[in-house]
């Protein structure tokens, strides 16, 4: 499985631009963040923008894991993809921190990536995917 | 203690599965070792110089008898026979296989007890004080807030791959038994007008550049703390170094931004972390403090002791501390008998440890991070039975404090990141100071042994600290004096060239009889160096 996508409206064409790009160029709808960029650049541009792609050039750098929270808790709504080095074991966690869509580096098992989005039930803390945390579980 | 619910049970049930199946990936070759090796990792799993080694945690480095049976359980099954406490109060096993693993973990979730996040570049296991619910001069126990922030770091989707480990300290008193500025984020509860929060401290640690914590914040008020945390952490993800992983601690960030501008930046964050609801509400604090409501204590426990026989009276002076309740008293067991490994037990030991736990101190043992074991609520009059039952496991060694209550790291015999051996360095200190005479005249003495610049035995805190290091090819031992992982936190200072192994314990019989002779009524070590300063110490040391 190459790429992944969790969302029903069409994929976006249009190819993503730096960050540097994109504050050139007024018309660009989607753009592409390193992890040394700050997500809160794009804020005051989520209106217009479909599409941010999140690169992730070595699986061990997280940084992207909080750009994605910060562009979801700042209310942007269009596709939010991890591309690169992105691994299966990972999905769920990058999910949760708002990210849906994914373009792997190497192909996903499918089998494997369903089975690791489906085998928690519950979380302990609240992110960016809207699932409720046990505690607030616990006092309903 | 913390008892689990069905949705803390059924998180670490699946945890199990999830890890046998990476396991089961791994063996068929659908995974590379470098691809498996943050997952194993984030599971405890190490590759070490011989075989795997499992670090199981000990959350605040409390558990019960039914759970010390099943580490004893482990080390019988699936290793030697023994176990190893480490200093951060978590236990590992040196001895284990692969395919071995995922059932260790599927016998541990039986008595509530996992592996997860005991190493990798996450948030870790949360350490406490080992006298909590028991010290006199504590402000409220510190467990539940720990325990709220074991859960808000178990499995945590945006801090899983920070730039470097990460590890939090939670204690509750003026005195600090946790080393807790010695940590990523140390967190003292304080009361403040009668209501409770952290003083939080950030960027303390060990390693090859180590660091105090400085204060962040003064007072965070309980409501707000995993809110604060979220936003000390996030901005640690965000811009921690990772071009170079001996610089990617967070002490480093600290150090290069300082803390004023980090205090910044963290406060800004957490002005709008706070808009997002990420704090359980007090009724979730006060489900988990119940747990740790305080056992029934018999009121009417008497409160003296018979110190007829000699042998048990030594011990008592030197292992038994004062209980807040009258009639009571906190027992140190050591792992540190002379000859032995720091931190060791044998399954038989744990076993008995754990039947002394539930016939004497209410069910509850502690893991401390001087590496020995407490049962933490025990009557006086229960002491001379405890002590008698210890001697006869070969664990009444009346050492609490002395010089021969060594913290060293596993070092070159097990570990591969080792450039020296710790373990043999504490075992002929153990011995040249083996008459328990001269140790009581010595007196508080914290010696500890790291057997690389990782500095896992905690070298930097000692008040003697011995850093071993690969010079050219042979191990040579460098000697550190003024160092305190206590509430008066202090780094050792290296005193000049290193020793072979002979010559550090040479050394530091030289430096404990050139404080005997300067040393005023009632002075430490560290007291004593302190007030005279290395001076005296390296002329008596190099001559």
């Amino acid at each position: 499985m190459g790429e992944l996508r969790f969302r029903d409206d069409a994929t976006h064409d249009e190819p993503a631009v730096t960050l540097d790009s994109f504050f050139d160029q007024s018309n660009a709808t989607a753009v592409r963040i390193e992890p040394g960029d700050d997500a809160r650049a794009l804020i005051p541009h989520l209106d217009r923008l479909a599409l941010i792609d999140v690169s992730f050039p070595k699986y061990r750098d997280g940084r992207g894991y909080s750009s994605a929270r910060i562009l979801r808790e700042a209310g942007f709504k269009g596709e939010l993809r991890a591309s690169g080095d992105v691994l299966v074991d990972q999905i769920a966690f990058m999910r949760r921190c708002g990210f849906d869509s994914f373009a792997p580096d190497a192909p996903l098992d499918e089998a494997v990536v369903e089975a690791s989005l489906a085998r928690y039930d519950d979380v302990y803390q609240g992110a960016a995917d809207g699932a409720v945390p046990v505690w607030k579980r616990r006092h309903g | 203690m913390y008892k689990y619910d069905h949705y803390d049970q059924a998180i670490v049930d699946a945890r199990v599965e999830e890890f046998r199946d990476q396991v089961r990936r791994r063996i068929a070759g659908d995974m590379t070792e470098d691809q498996f090796k943050p997952l194993r990792l984030m599971n405890g799993l190490y590759l070490q110089l011989h075989a795997y080694m499992l670090r199981v945690a000990i959350p605040y480095g409390t558990l019960d008898g039914r759970q010390m049976r099943m580490l004893a359980h482990i080390a019988r099954k699936y290793d030697r026979d023994y176990g190893h406490f480490t200093t951060r109060q978590n236990i590992q096993y040196n001895w284990i296989k692969l395919e071995d693993a995922a059932d260790i973990l599927a016998d541990l979730a039986t008595v509530e007890m996992h592996a997860i996040q005991t190493s990798g570049n996450c948030i870790r296991n949360i350490s406490s004080d080992q006298y909590a619910g028991a010290a006199a001069d504590e402000v409220t126990d510190p467990r539940p807030w720990a325990e709220l922030l074991r859960q808000w770091s178990t499995f945590h989707p945006e801090f899983s791959y920070l730039p470097r480990k990460f590890k939090i300290a939670v204690i509750a008193s003026p005195t600090d038994r946790a080393a807790m500025r010695l940590h990523d984020i140390g967190i003292e509860m304080v009361e403040r007008d009668g209501q409770l929060g952290g003083r939080i401290f950030v960027g303390g640690g060990m390693g090859r550049t180590p660091m105090i914590a400085p204060e962040i914040k003064d007072f965070v008020t309980s409501a707000d703390l995993l809110s604060y945390l979220e936003a000390c952490l996030r901005v640690y993800n965000r811009h921690g170094r990772r071009d170079n992983i001996y610089k990617a601690r967070i002490k480093i960030l600290i150090h290069e931004l300082g803390a004023d501008e980090y205090r910044r930046q963290v406060e800004a964050e957490f002005a709008h972390v706070k808009t997002l609801g990420l704090d359980p509400p007090a009724a979730e604090y006060d489900r988990i403090a119940a747990f740790f409501a305080p056992p029934a204590f018999a009121a009417d426990a008497p409160d003296t002791i018979d110190r007829s026989d000699p042998d048990f009276a030594l011990w008592v002076d030197q292992n038994v501390a004062a209980h807040k309740q009258p009639g009571h008293a906190i027992v140190t067991i050591s792992l540190k008998p002379a000859g032995g490994i720091p931190g060791d037990a044998s399954s038989a030991q744990i076993d008995l440890m754990a039947d002394l736990a539930e016939r004497y101190s209410f069910d509850e043992l502690r893991v401390t991070h001087a590496q020995n074991i407490v049962l933490p609520h025990v009557r006086k009059a229960d002491l001379h039975a405890i002590w008698t039952a210890l001697t006869g496991a070969g664990l009444a060694e009346a050492n609490l404090d002395l010089i021969s209550d060594i913290i060293a790291c596993p070092g070159l015999d097990y570990c591969s990141l080792a450039n020296a051996r710790s373990i043999p360095v504490a075992q002929k200190i153990a011995a040249r100071f083996a008459s328990p005479e001269r140790q009581r005249d010595i007196g508080e003495l914290k010696l500890k042994i790291s057997g690389c610049i990782n500095a896992c035995g905690h070298h930097h805190a000692g008040h003697i600290g011995i850093l071993g290091v690969d010079r050219k090819g042979t191990e040579n031992y460098q000697l550190l004096l003024g160092g305190s992982g206590a509430e008066d936190a202090s780094l050792g200072k290296i005193t000049g060239p290193g020793f072979d192994e002979d010559g550090v314990v040479d050394a530091i019989e030289r430096t404990v009889e050139k404080y005997r002779t300067l040393r005023t009524d009632g002075e430490r070590f560290l007291d004593t160096y302190r007030r005279v300063g290395m001076d005296p110490f390296k002329e008596a040391i190099y001559g």
